[in-house]
């Protein structure tokens, strides 16, 4: 087994390929490499179970300051089929780590806030999806059969106390959109709203990656309800879109769900506007239908590449208005800042 | 007194969100903080009044338009090197029309995908009533010829010589894989089946869905004495709003002077093996 940082890219030796697509087992494997190789900045933390009793991981990321902070949180493949999701967490990892030393703004935020990555949220589903041929196209957790209905699993996706059950969701078992028996029925579900809900006032920022449909959406999926900052989830979306663009002309749209996509309900994003994380995304990455949720490999990269940009924009626009961020002219530091500026000054 | 001054600060920098400084409020005053109590909706009604006039073009009513007239183009003029997909909508206006249905006017761009051209189009799109069951109809006119040019005729007139010679028929699966790989000598039969698929999703199409296909599963060459080349299809289609998997066989034949058609489009049993969940 390699501890080294070699190992996991961020030198000029990558032995884990970014580039291809992993089963679980290494990804987990990665997982634990990631902390040994970054002791002092990375944990693993697990926050819950799958229905079928595995370990449900995220890697913190963040300079261990002694004092409570504001976080980011980032999870991937919440639906199994989405594979270009976990890669995506994946890379944006390696992607910090390889700059939080040298490029200052990353460092900085790295001091302010920590990273709360979730690589692969629908592990059960995502084993599946890797099973074969026949069950390459599975969305759903791999719940079972609920009673006086004949198919498993359960839309994780529709399946948060958020307008729980009101629309855009089937009620039959067997249909890929099934929200479940009730709002957080699933242990999947309930992993993340404990997880984040008991930290909630920290969460800046709540990001759920997903593919494909080249799209960037702010809350809510239910048309009856707008998000009070509407309009500046909507400015800071265009942004990372415009980001996107630069690095591949890829044009992502931004919008609601019931205006770009489709109404639905019961979704990660909408429950985390709900608990008052400000800026709440879903991210629908490359393709737009092309090769669908069969990304080819060679296009992992550039879509991540772009990606992060779009997400570093939307983190880096909720982490100035917080702290002192010398890009944007409109923010107030914060009393705390101002501390830790004066005691850092003390220091040098 | 740091708080007066960041205080006095904010109102000099005219904080543009209007909310108080230092950190976001976790429920913000003018937030929804009240738990929305459940209504059910029935799911079969409509969920909202479809817009009439002029449309956002970004927005999914335009985009649904959109899609069916690319999967027109490419009942019309695909072949296994011509496939078109829907690149971006710049305007959309919708009315309904008494006696037809819903009628979108749209101004469009599709890229060829073999080729990786671009034309622009006007298209009409009118969506029947659903009680009538008459097939959609739709109508394009485009001022550039990418769409109906033969710049590919040579590339489809080898394939077709190659293929008609062949002692042994053609069988391939799984395009693309699961990692989108496709072999070389499979990507004119993947383009293909996105075309006979067209076919498909056209009939298939309403206001309320958007198709791509997901995957070829199956190809098997049939042996033929006519002129074009035969093929049994089994695709899966991705269909969006739902988000359901459907899959169809197809009769496919294609030759180049010809073009693709579909004789026979079946709808199959889909389901993934509902393997009891099992614990580690």
């Amino acid at each position: 087994m390699n501890f080294s940082r070699s190992y996991l890219g961020v030198c000029n030796r990558p032995e884990y390929n970014y580039d291809k697509y992993h089963p679980m087992s290494e990804i987990s494997e990665w997982m634990t490499q990631v902390a040994k190789a970054y002791p002092d900045i990375v944990t693993v933390m697990d926050y819950g179970k799958t229905y079928e009793l595995r370990t449900i991981s995220l890697l913190k990321i963040g300079a261990d300051t002694g004092a409570k902070k504001k976080a980011i949180w980032m999870d991937c493949g919440i639906h199994a089929r989405e594979w270009i999701a976990p890669a995506f967490c994946q890379y944006f990892v390696s992607r910090i780590l390889r700059t939080y030393k040298t490029d200052p703004k990353m460092g900085e935020m790295i001091r302010n806030m920590d990273f709360y990555v979730t690589p692969v949220l629908n592990m059960d589903g995502y084993i599946y999806s890797w099973k074969d041929n026949s069950t390459r196209l599975w969305r759903k957790n791999r719940s079972p059969e609920p009673a006086g209905c004949n198919c498993s699993g359960t839309d994780l996706n529709r399946n948060f106390d958020a307008n729980w059950g009101t629309i855009g969701v089937s009620f039959d078992c067997c249909h890929a959109t099934y929200c479940g028996r009730g709002a957080e029925s699933e242990p999947e579900t309930l992993a993340v709203s404990y997880f984040v809900g008991s930290r909630k006032e920290d969460f800046l920022c709540f990001l759920t990656i997903h593919s494909y449909g080249q799209l960037l959406l702010v809350p809510y999926g239910h048309p009856n309800f707008t998000a009070a900052n509407y309009k500046e989830l909507m400015e800071v979306g265009m942004g990372a879109a415009e980001a996107i663009k630069k690095v591949h002309g890829k044009v992502y749209r931004v919008g609601t769900s019931p205006d770009i996509l489709y109404p639905n309900s019961g979704s990660s994003r909408d429950w985390a506007r709900f608990q008052g994380i400000p800026y709440s995304y879903t991210f629908e990455l490359r393709d737009d239908g092309r090769y669908g949720f069969e990304l080819p490999e060679d296009q992992i990269r550039p879509t991540c590449e772009e990606a992060y940009d779009g997400a570093l924009h939307i983190i880096t626009y909720a982490h100035n208005k917080v702290f002192n961020g010398a890009v944007v002219a409109s923010t107030v530091p914060t009393i705390w800042t101002v501390l830790v500026a004066v005691a850092v000054a003390a220091t040098v | 007194m740091i708080l007066g001054v960041l205080l006095a600060v904010v109102g000099l920098s005219g904080v543009t969100t209007g909310s108080p400084i230092v950190t976001v409020p976790p429920n913000a005053a003018s937030e929804n903080s009240e738990k929305p109590t459940a209504v059910v909706v029935v799911e079969e009604a409509r969920e909202e009044v479809m817009e009439t006039g002029e449309l956002n073009p970004n927005h999914y009513p335009a985009q649904r338009a959109a899609k069916v007239v690319q999967h027109y183009l490419n009942t019309l003029h695909g072949s296994p090197y011509k496939v078109f997909g829907l690149q971006k909508v710049f305007r959309a206006y919708a009315e309904d029309v008494p006696g037809s249905g819903r009628k979108y006017q749209l101004e469009l761009s599709v890229q060829e995908m073999v080729k990786k051209t671009t034309a622009n189009c006007e298209a009409e799109v009118i969506f029947p009533r659903k009680e009538d069951h008459p097939p959609l109809q739709v109508h394009v006119s485009s001022h550039d010829d990418l769409l109906n040019n033969n710049v590919s005729l040579q590339e489809e007139t080898l394939l077709y010589q190659q293929y008609k010679r062949n002692h042994s028929l053609l069988f391939a699966q799984n395009l693309p894989d699961s990692n989108g790989h496709i072999e070389p000598e499979h990507i004119p039969f993947w383009h293909l089946g996105a075309v006979a698929s067209s076919f498909v999703m056209l009939s298939e199409s309403t206001e309320d869905t958007l198709y791509n296909m997901a995957q070829v599963a199956n190809i098997t060459q049939l042996a033929s004495n006519d002129d074009p080349l035969k093929f049994e299809y089994d695709v899966l289609l991705h269909e969006m709003v739902s988000q359901e998997i459907i899959a169809w066989k197809m009769l496919v034949t294609w030759s180049p002077s010809e073009g693709v058609k579909v004789l026979k489009m079946e709808k199959r049993e889909y389901s993934v093996t509902n393997l009891k969940t099992t614990l580690l």
